[in-house]
């Protein structure tokens, strides 16, 4: 097992500065990238003048591969099979989330952003949220934040999940796919009848959640921690062990901590290298504080540390939901502050003010007092932030997501360089990234 | 750092007026405002501040972006010695081993270009990429200034507040806009 589960034996940060660009230089002048326009890119192996030596070969992945995740586009420099230069061609599911952001009301907000990493919403309803809350300068009740953790640490096992399932596709395990979704599913079903939506949830939303969890959550829940060991078990019998899933990833995208931190990557691509920092436990939000969990860490910053450890982390979330259950206190599962949150069903009916109240909310939304601010939480693939500006009206002046997968996709080229092209494969799987979330 | 620049926050320092104490930090402005901690730079020092920031320990560029504060409704409320200009480039660093974050908020007027952060942080790169995409903000001795998000060939900066919502006919590359 390549995996340590106890951070202490980890790489701490240590705080020394090295030369930062020359810390990715060490692969032969930072050539990894390929940093060509299309025109310039499709001139790469044609040169007359080169004569038979150059055996160059342009080869276009994507934007629709079975292997590319979605919409991911790599051109590739390849020599024989083997991958010298490549650059991630992304923006094909660019549809302006930032901008339309700026439309919307706080409270819509949530629909928009939730709607970014489709594989694990909550959190970036949680970032959104955590970021208007700061700048409202409002307290969410205790439960709601429970409710907030359990949501998220259950979205990160289905997160996982889906990961597990499509890294098995990607490598030819497809056995293994089914039985990821399968597991996936089972949480999702969880997601539906508490939110209502198997994906794009708009539950957590600024001042709480859309609603209190349901009667007899516990009970699901509760068969949900009793159903996936059993099946992570069945996972380590069909990949962790095998002789053919180590070879096909074992040494393959290599990275070191010095690079990773030099190109901004975080969540299990800098985790895989060593390096323990997970935001739950250097910048405990919500009440990370108060759940024991490990961080889990490689050694090799391979491709199968990052599968070893997204796998382990799925037992780490299942061993925090185990003591939110416990832990889960009782109250309001939303603040009640007028201003933000609208009044109940029942007032509506009752009240004319709360009737104005509630249609003023709907429509206008609330007014966030100016300022900026920025909230991060640890999503399934990093560190997921929003930064947000206020001109105290009832709209964002500006929200930026800090989407991890879009900034986790620059270690792509330095994994892939003077790689086989069919362990490119085992490298985009490996880095997980989710479109949505890199072309916003 | 050069003795231009050194110059150049020297005479930054003393259009401050006297009696106001400023906080500086990595040679910019200490928002004393501010929840977090926020620094305010100009296009002059914003590579100084970075470089010395990175000199004292934040290891990683987290995050990269800008702000356009053409239609902001509000009063921006800067501390003494900031001037306001059109855009923002808002950099997040973080310091691992201090568990300690800092936001550098660059103001700077449209059409200027700033320096890359590349040669400290790499990671700078799609980032800038995407600023540049979205406002047109562009970054000296970055190695590929182009496009990220959008098109090669789209025209305007989205995230801009001149640039209108509203709609556009989508556009394929291989297509006619003449319909």
């Amino acid at each position: 097992m390549t995996v340590t589960e106890n951070p202490e034996s980890a790489t701490e940060p240590s705080g020394e500065a090295t030369d930062g660009a020359a810390r990715v230089r060490r692969r032969d002048d930072g050539a990894a990238v390929l940093r060509l326009s299309e025109a310039e890119a499709a001139q790469i192996g044609n040169d007359p003048e080169a004569g038979d030596d150059d055996e160059r070969v342009m080869l276009n992945m994507g934007p629709s591969h079975p292997s590319t995740h979605g919409v991911l586009r790599l051109m590739l420099e390849m020599e024989g099979e083997t991958v010298l230069r490549s650059k991630p061609v992304v923006g094909y599911l660019h549809t302006g989330m930032e901008k339309q952001a700026e439309q919307l009301t706080y409270l819509q907000g949530c629909t928009n952003v939730t709607r970014m990493d489709y594989a694990s919403p909550f959190f970036t309803e949680l970032a959104f949220s955590l970021a208007t809350e700061k700048l409202l300068g409002i307290e969410v009740p205790e439960r709601a934040t429970w409710i907030r953790m359990l949501m998220s640490e259950l979205n990160r096992m289905s997160s996982h999940l889906l990961f597990m399932a499509t890294n098995g596709m990607d490598l030819g395990a497809v056995s293994m796919m089914i039985y990821g979704w399968r597991e996936r599913e089972e949480v999702l079903r969880f997601f539906e009848k508490v939110t209502g939506l198997r994906m794009n949830h708009n539950y957590i939303r600024p001042g709480g959640v859309a609603v209190d969890l349901p009667d007899g959550w516990q009970a699901d829940v509760e068969h949900l921690l009793e159903l996936i060991p059993p099946r992570l078990e069945e996972y380590d019998v069909l990949m962790t062990g095998q002789p053919i899933w180590r070879e096909r990833l074992q040494g393959v995208g290599t990275i070191n901590a010095d690079e990773a931190l030099a190109l901004s990557a975080t969540g299990p691509i800098l985790r895989s290298a060593g390096y323990a920092w997970d935001l739950r436990r250097d910048e405990p939000y919500l009440a990370y504080d108060e759940v024991e969990f490990d961080v889990i860490v490689g050694s090799y910053g391979d491709s199968y540390d990052r599968y070893a450890i997204r796998l382990n982390e799925i037992r780490e979330s299942m061993r925090i939901v185990e003591q939110i259950l416990d832990k889960m206190p009782a109250g309001d599962y939303r603040v009640q502050d007028k201003k933000v949150t609208p009044p109940p069903r029942v007032r509506i009916d009752q009240s004319m003010e709360a009737l104005i109240h509630h249609f003023k909310i709907f429509t206008e939304g609330y007014k966030v007092p100016e300022g900026e601010a920025y909230a991060a939480v640890e999503s399934p693939r990093g560190e997921l932030g929003v930064y947000m500006v206020s001109d105290g009206t009832s709209t964002p002046y500006r929200m930026h997501v800090r989407g991890p997968s879009f900034i986790n996709l620059q270690t792509m080229p330095h994994m892939m360089q003077n790689a086989l092209i069919a362990d490119a494969v085992a490298i985009i799987s490996s880095v997980d990234p989710i479109m949505g979330e890199v072309d916003r | 750092m050069t003795d231009e620049t050194a110059a150049a926050e020297e005479a930054e320092d003393e259009a401050v007026p006297a009696g106001d104490p400023v906080e500086m930090r990595y040679g910019a402005i200490v928002d004393p405002a501010a929840a977090d901690a926020v620094l305010h730079a100009t296009v002059e020092n914003h590579l100084d501040a970075c470089a010395e920031a990175f000199a004292d320990g934040f290891d990683q560029l987290i995050d990269l972006t800008a702000v356009d504060y053409l239609t902001y409704a509000g009063t921006r409320v800067l501390p003494a010695g900031v001037e306001a200009e059109r855009f923002e480039v808002v950099t997040q660093l973080i310091s691992h081993h201090r568990r300690e974050r800092v936001r550098i908020r660059t103001h700077l007027a449209d059409g200027t270009e700033l320096p890359s952060l590349f040669d400290l942080w790499p990671g700078a790169e799609s980032l800038e990429r995407e600023v540049f995409d979205m406002f047109g903000i562009t970054f000296a001795d970055h190695p590929d200034m182009s496009r990220v998000l959008m098109p090669e060939d789209w025209v305007g900066h989205p995230l801009r507040k001149d640039y209108a919502v509203g709609s556009i006919p989508v556009q394929f590359k291989a297509a006619s806009n003449e319909r």
